[in-house]
């Protein structure tokens, strides 16, 4: 695969194998994430995608059956080693799912939930935390006087702004998005896009879209998956001008999947 | 030859009668129990049912020992069965995915979801009345206690089972601990499903006779002690209205319409908070 392009890698997938029981979702992925740029992973449904996105932060690990072998170094250290400390590493790898899953609290404690986990702030502290979580999700100025009602009676697509300010609140350094605008409007979309744009500058990010126009507005890689395995890894323009596979071009333009 | 659009609406009519008509037949006997205890209840409900306690036959009274008897009783299940309910329900929905213990134990306690309440009154009156020689309002409380948990235990897991993954899943990407996860996202996210779930299970023990039967039995005089036979409105009205006393059927009428409206406000209260609850989901 194409790797070699990458110049700073923050996560180092070496070997990946991924398996549902005896089924195997993922063929020895090798790929690169590099550091403070977004990463996108397309490919038709069920081609692994986003299995290889939840090996990031070991979320399998709460089904039982589901394994993972091989290397995916973050920091110098095997995150799939038995030794790994599940909730340091969650910590530092945050997580934004396809459907909002705002908790059934207000909006400041939503935030707060996750930042309390590891630090114990005063209240002044904590509320500047939440408010800098919220400026940088883009969602300050809507929410800002409605702090204390529950988050569950904002809109869809506050409700995912306010999942991404959650997830960064803790301050992680890469940041997973698991087709974060699939449930949203257009108009949600573009806020959303806008706003990875910008969370770049902080965190290394990666995201699985179905949507490839997204792929190709918001990622400065991409990853084409087919039935797990890596197809095409590159500069997005390389992929989506000039893919070196047919299955790729397929893909891409339309003519599959 | 009829065409398919023609039969389809022969179907659909024909079907929509039948269940109207299965709709209207259970309605019918509702109607008239009610009907039947707001004629002959609502005259006998007198200030006196609230103030009097149980009296012999021929004189005048109320019904006050066996309010407060079974006020006691019904609160005293409620209170010992909910947590045991609500934490062996947590278990099984959020901590039992693996292993033998969770489907043995979800086993066991369908059985007991559908024991007759008399076998429950039987067995506690073998392991506790035997025992301290003596009925008591413990011992119905502890019967009582015996039919709230498997109901609790089956609606708390129902109702967590409910709450999308995806929660779970999110406040696991946090790194959130599963204890963390279960007590501050899943049950506060479960929670209006699993009050609704209590208040069924407080519907249900209000009218239970059997259980009582062999556990508080009865007692005609006010007596606040747990320790001692209780008074309770199932078995005085059981008693009552078994009796050849016109004085006596009146109060157990009074008595009968009493626990009918409290289960039913009690049921209407829990639909109206679970479906407020749906609507914020």
């Amino acid at each position: 695969m194409n790797a070699e392009n990458i110049v700073k890698p923050r996560v180092t997938v070496r070997d990946l194998n991924f398996y549902y029981g005896k089924a195997q979702a993922l063929n020895n992925i090798n790929l690169d994430i590099a550091e403070k740029k977004v990463t996108a992973f397309i490919g038709p449904s069920g081609c692994g995608k986003s299995t290889l996105l939840r090996t990031f932060n070991r979320m399998y690990e709460l089904y039982p059956k589901q394994k993972a072998t091989g290397s995916i170094i973050l920091d110098g250290k095997n995150i799939l080693d038995k030794n790994q400390d599940l909730n340091k590493l969650r910590a530092k790898v945050g997580m934004v799912f396809q459907k909002p899953t705002p908790f059934p609290m207000s909006i400041h404690d939503n935030i707060a939930f996750g930042v309390k986990l590891y630090q114990s702030l005063n209240k002044h502290d904590m509320e500047e935390r939440v408010e800098w979580a919220l400026r940088k999700a883009a969602l300050w100025d809507e929410v800002k006087d409605k702090l204390t009602q529950s988050g569950m009676g904002l809109s869809g697509g506050q409700q995912q702004r306010l999942c991404i300010a959650r997830a960064i609140a803790v301050k992680p350094e890469v940041l997973l998005l698991d087709e974060p605008t699939s449930a949203l409007d257009p108009i949600s979309t573009a806020h959303i896009e806008k706003l990875i744009d910008e969370l770049k500058e902080d965190f290394t990010i990666v995201i699985v879209t179905h949507n490839m126009q997204q792929a190709a507005r918001v990622s400065d890689y991409t990853a084409y998956m087919y039935l797990g395995d890596l197809m095409e890894f590159d500069d997005t323009s390389t992929v989506f001008t000039n893919p070196k596979r047919k299955e790729t071009e397929d893909y891409i333009t339309g003519r599959f999947g | 030859m009829i065409d398919l659009y023609t039969r389809r609406r022969i179907a659909n009519a024909t079907g929509l009668t039948i269940a109207v008509a299965a709709m209207a037949f259970g309605l019918f006997w509702l109607c008239w129990i009610l009907w039947t205890l707001l004629g002959r209840g609502l005259p006998a409900l007198t200030p006196m049912v609230f103030s009097q306690m149980t009296p012999p036959p021929g004189s005048s009274g109320g019904l006050l020992n066996a309010i407060f008897g079974s006020l006691m009783m019904t609160i005293g299940g409620t209170a010992i069965g909910t947590p045991i309910g609500i934490l062996a329900g947590t278990y099984l929905a959020e901590f039992g995915q693996r292993g033998w213990l969770a489907p043995i134990t979800r086993f066991i306690n369908d059985i007991l979801l559908s024991a007759p309440s008399i076998v429950i009154g039987l067995f506690v009156y073998e392991i506790y009345v035997v025992h301290v020689k003596h009925f008591s309002g413990w011992a119905g409380t502890i019967a009582l206690a015996i039919i709230v948990i498997p109901i609790v235990i089956r609606t708390t897991e129902n109702m967590l089972r409910l709450v999308p993954s995806t929660l779970r899943e999110a406040a696991a990407s946090l790194g959130a601990p599963q204890w963390k996860i279960v007590s501050f996202v899943t049950l506060r996210a479960a929670r209006a499903g699993i009050i609704t779930g209590v208040m069924l299970a407080i519907a249900r023990i209000s009218g239970e006779t059997a259980p009582l039967l062999f556990t508080a039995l009865n007692n005609q005089f006010w007596s606040s002690d747990m320790d001692q036979p209780m008074a309770n409105l199932p078995v005085v009205i059981f008693q009552f209205a078994m009796s050849p006393y016109e004085d006596w059927q009146s109060l157990a009428w009074a008595g009968a319409l009493l626990i009918t409206f409290s289960v039913l406000t009690l049921n209407i209260l829990a639909r109206v908070l679970f479906r407020q609850s749906a609507s914020t989901h």
